[in-house]
């Protein structure tokens, strides 16, 4: 068995997962302050609805939008030194030159800049200079500094001065944690070094968060091995997540997505996850998220991690409904979370798109004689603007005319028609209202290679090679079962003006996780 | 182009600097680089030195001393060493070493891109007006592909210098040789140095450059942030710019390769709306070059050929193309004087390996030859 936790801002969902990935219960609770509490009460709740014995529990998957939110509500970061290996180029623009003032302040950033980095093809810009470390060093004892992170430039190419940089900053800042921007981001500094920074001031936080989820699995009497979903919909171990939180930044519309998949049983789909507020739209190629393109921004801070790729439009169970006859309008306005108040089903004086579907006769919920006197015509014409909307959405995301199926999941999905133009079936999953849970627990492990290769000529097989191998031992390394490992997606990139075939080339590689046996008989010895 | 220039001395501030960035991008026609590292670099020059003077160009006196000045290297490099603000005003202070001048204007060498924002730099550093011109009127890849070299204006002497405190005066016998030089130079620096060349006097300034290059930039910028609401952001710069919308469709295949250091390639976009049941054939070398509309071209290089987020209107790069992106493209005219036929001889379709004349998507003026040859 396994569990599966998707901590949201608003409901902690849970799942009890056979090994053969049957639901064999699922429960939906409050999220509470501090996390922790949360776990405790879905804990309970798995164990309410389906008694299991703890010991046969073989790992804890969790999910949650914990870090993203205490970055953009800037709290609880830790004082945070930002340290650039690179003079003398990149002066110009030092550590964090391009972030909200409000963001600096809420970490007590500083920025140092010292010699060292890379050029593009291997060579140093300058040599480490390792008394301007130890000054640096001593400038963040003396100012609070708890975290600090290095980013050398070009250190996808080369890691040394980054790895060489901890080591004398370690010697001189015990209890300070570290974190390196070649084990974060990939090639673009300032993104790079943003969301190295980012995780530097999440650190402590991470600490906290992590102890608190083990305390609460143990509490529960699981003696198994605990995983946080990453944006990609991989997992990470904890002590991987004390080190990257970061990493966690886009987990949930990743699992939601990986759960529809699995409910499905379709790897290769459209998702439409309806909410309250907004349907998103996102893409799962082979089981997982397509990324987006584009830099993306957090907190109004420019990074460049992987983030799904996803369409949200203002169409939600809650979204208003106005307009008369024909011309019916749905959203963007919505009640939101005020939905059972405001609703006409719930005794409200608001029309909504839950009215809709249950004057449609599409679901059962609140009072139904509420809403019997809308008129068929204009009820219908509710849900056709709906289905129109949401069908475009879907084929903007469309990358290909080969037919794309389309699962929809959330509360609102009742909303969706049976058939989306262009489309075709839309497939309502099982359990749709926890595919985030159930994401979270089917998560696998991966390993990525993103770096500049000098590729000579008639050696381009050979370097590619060479990549994929690379990042199917990472997997391995992060936790996966060999023999399961796969190569998910190969991106060349050749470089404009650079000698010797320079080409960066990255490599995602995954694998199912390598579950320990369980320890049934440990409980009891 | 259309009529662009403007008569009226105006001042930019770091304000202004994201809309010229974001139309620079879409007059860089898919190359010319990233100008959001160009705008932190000129707004960091900018809070402390102060704002920018745009000068017209049809205003400067016969003896201005104009110095152009630009980056050269891989945008992919730039991103990641980050360019440096003091280079900028080193290879200033190279080349008017070299040459015993004293510089009166700053100039851009190309309006797409990076280098339409890199001279803010040494212009507020400097305390220097700019030129609201360039010698491009777009983005090319190499450094002899500028109007000044139909006019026979040389290339170099020019000044090339790194971060680390090297530089170096070239001098060739013509300006593809100064490409050479500097190609070669500029790997050794790391792949990122900044250089200043092409100087010349306010009157052959006037006949070489193209007006009112970055005060258009500016408005493609403010153009695009308005039409996001109205929905149409690459139908509102294509009728700012006298073009017109070749295609909308989704990216289905990119396929890249490296030939003589150019990012050379094809993206493939199947159509969507009123294209829907057509095909585009992109083809690039770091610019888009030729657009070709099921198996016809429609528009060639020297024109501008843009790429467009459908949705946002942000112009989308040759390196960033990527399967699924959903863009708009759009043709329009470059400066008539590149399809002349020393402009042609520059930076035609034939220069770039392509065995066809020039295609041209939208009407436009019967160039003038002798206008290219003073």
């Amino acid at each position: 068995m396994r569990i599966g936790i998707d901590v949201g801002g608003t409901n902690t969902d849970a799942v009890l997962l056979d090994d053969d990935g049957s639901v064999l219960a699922a429960v939906k609770c409050s999220t509470s302050a501090d996390v922790s509490g949360g776990i405790v009460a879905a804990l309970s709740g798995l164990q309410d609805r389906r008694a299991f014995d703890p010991a046969g529990v073989r790992a804890v998957m969790i999910g949650t939008t914990h870090f993203i939110n205490a970055l953009v509500e800037a709290r609880r970061l830790a004082p945070t030194a930002a340290l650039r290996l690179g003079l003398p180029a990149t002066a110009s623009l030092p550590p964090m030159v391009d972030w909200p003032e409000r963001l600096v302040q809420a970490v007590s950033g500083r920025a140092y800049l010292a010699h060292g980095g890379h050029e593009f093809d291997g060579r140093t810009i300058s040599a480490l200079d390792e008394d301007e470390l130890r000054r640096h060093a001593a400038d963040m004892a003396a100012h609070g500094v708890r975290s600090v992170a290095i980013t050398s430039v070009f250190s996808p190419v080369n890691t040394e001065f980054e790895l060489r940089a901890a080591e004398v900053l370690a010697a001189e800042l015990p209890h300070v944690a570290i974190s390196l921007s070649h084990e974060i981001g990939r090639i673009g500094l300032l993104e790079r070094e943003n969301a190295t920074v980012v995780n530097a001031a999440l650190r402590e936080l991470a600490g906290g968060i992590v102890d608190g989820l083990r305390a609460s699995v143990a509490g529960a009497g699981i003696d198994a091995p605990i995983y946080l979903s990453s944006n990609d919909g991989t997992l990470l171990d904890v002590e991987h997540a004390r080190r990257y939180p970061v990493s966690t930044f886009a987990s949930g519309p990743t699992n939601s997505m990986r759960g529809a998949a699995v409910l499905s049983g379709v790897h290769t789909c459209a998702v439409v996850d309806v909410g309250g507020t907004t349907s998103d739209v996102g893409v799962l190629q082979r089981g997982f998220p397509r990324e987006a393109t584009t830099e993306v921004s957090v907190a109004g801070i420019r990074t460049n991690f992987r983030m799904p790729d996803v369409l949200s439009i203002g169409i939600g169970g809650g979204s208003l409904v106005r307009g008369e006859g024909s011309a019916v309008r749905v959203g963007p306005e919505s009640v939101g979370f005020r939905l059972v108040e405001e609703a006409l089903v719930f005794g409200g004086s608001t029309l909504t798109a839950t009215d809709i579907a249950v004057a449609a006769g599409r679901a059962d919920i609140g009072d139904a004689s509420r809403v019997a006197h809308l008129d068929p015509a204009f009820v219908r014409a509710a849900l056709e603007r709906i289905a129109v909307d949401v069908a475009d959405a879907v084929d903007r995301m469309r990358t290909s005319a080969q037919p794309l199926p389309v699962v929809a999941v959330g509360g609102g999905s009742v909303l969706l028609p049976d058939r989306l133009a262009g489309a075709g079936e839309v497939l309502r999953p099982e359990n749709f209202a926890v595919a985030n849970a159930i994401g979270a627990a089917i998560a696998q492990v991966g390993g990525e290679v993103d770096r500049v290769f000098s590729i000579e000529p008639g050696k381009r097989t050979e370097v590619l090679d060479t990549a994929r191998a690379e990042a199917a031992e990472r997997a391995v390394a992060a936790g996966a079962d060999p023999g399961t490992v796969e190569v998910l997606e190969v991106d060349e990139v050749p470089l404009p003006y650079l000698p010797g075939g320079a080409t960066r080339i990255r490599v995602k590689a995954v694998g199912d996780l390598q579950l320990a046996p369980a320890r049934r008989e440990a409980v009891h010895a | 182009m259309p009529e662009a220039a403007t008569s009226l001395r105006t001042r930019v501030g770091v304000a202004d600097l994201a809309d010229i960035g974001r139309g620079a991008a879409v007059l860089g026609t898919g190359g010319g680089g990233d100008p959001h590292i160009g705008g932190l670099l000129a707004g960091a020059a900018m809070r402390a030195h102060g704002p920018v003077d745009l000068a017209p160009l049809e205003d400067l006196p016969d003896d201005a001393v104009v110095l152009p000045v630009a980056m050269m290297g891989a945008p992919t490099v730039m991103v990641e060493k980050l360019p440096s603000a003091d280079q900028v005003g080193r290879a200033i202070r190279v080349l008017t070493d070299h040459l015993g001048l004293e510089v009166t204007h700053l100039a851009c060498i190309e309006a797409g891109g990076v280098n339409s924002l890199i001279p803010f730099v040494g212009a507020a550093e400097l305390g220097l007006p700019l030129l609201d011109a360039d010698g491009m009127g777009r983005a090319f890849p190499e450094l002899q592909m500028v109007l000044p070299t139909v006019y026979g204006i040389r290339g170099t002497p020019m000044s090339i210098v790194d971060e680390k405190g090297n530089s170096g005066v070239l001098d060739t016998v013509d300006n593809r040789w100064a490409e050479r030089f500097a190609r070669s130079v500029t790997i050794d620096m790391g792949c990122s140095a900044m250089i200043s060349n092409y100087w010349m006097t306010g009157a052959q300034a006037r006949r070489a450059l193209v007006p009112g290059t970055l005060s258009l930039a500016a408005r493609i910028g403010r153009t695009l942030t308005a039409a996001r609401t109205s929905g149409d952001p690459a139908g509102a710069v294509a009728d700012l710019l006298g073009g017109t919308v070749l295609f909308t469709g989704k990216v289905t295949d990119v396929a890249r390769r490296t030939t003589t250091g150019f990012a050379r390639g094809e993206a493939r976009l199947d159509g969507t709306g009123t294209d829907a049941g057509s095909e585009l054939l992109l083809e690039f070398q770091n610019e888009f070059l030729v657009a070709v509309r099921d198996g016809r071209t429609v528009s060639t290089v020297p024109d501008l050929i843009c790429a467009l987020d459908t949705q946002t209107g942000e112009a989308v790069r040759t390196e960033g193309l990527r399967f699924g992106h959903r863009i708009t493209v759009l043709a329009a005219p470059c400066d008539e004087r590149w399809h002349s036929p020393a402009g042609l001889a520059l930076a035609g379709p034939r220069v770039f390996g392509y065995e066809s004349d020039p295609v041209r998507a939208t009407p436009h003026d019967v160039p003038t030859p002798t206008e290219a040859h003073p």
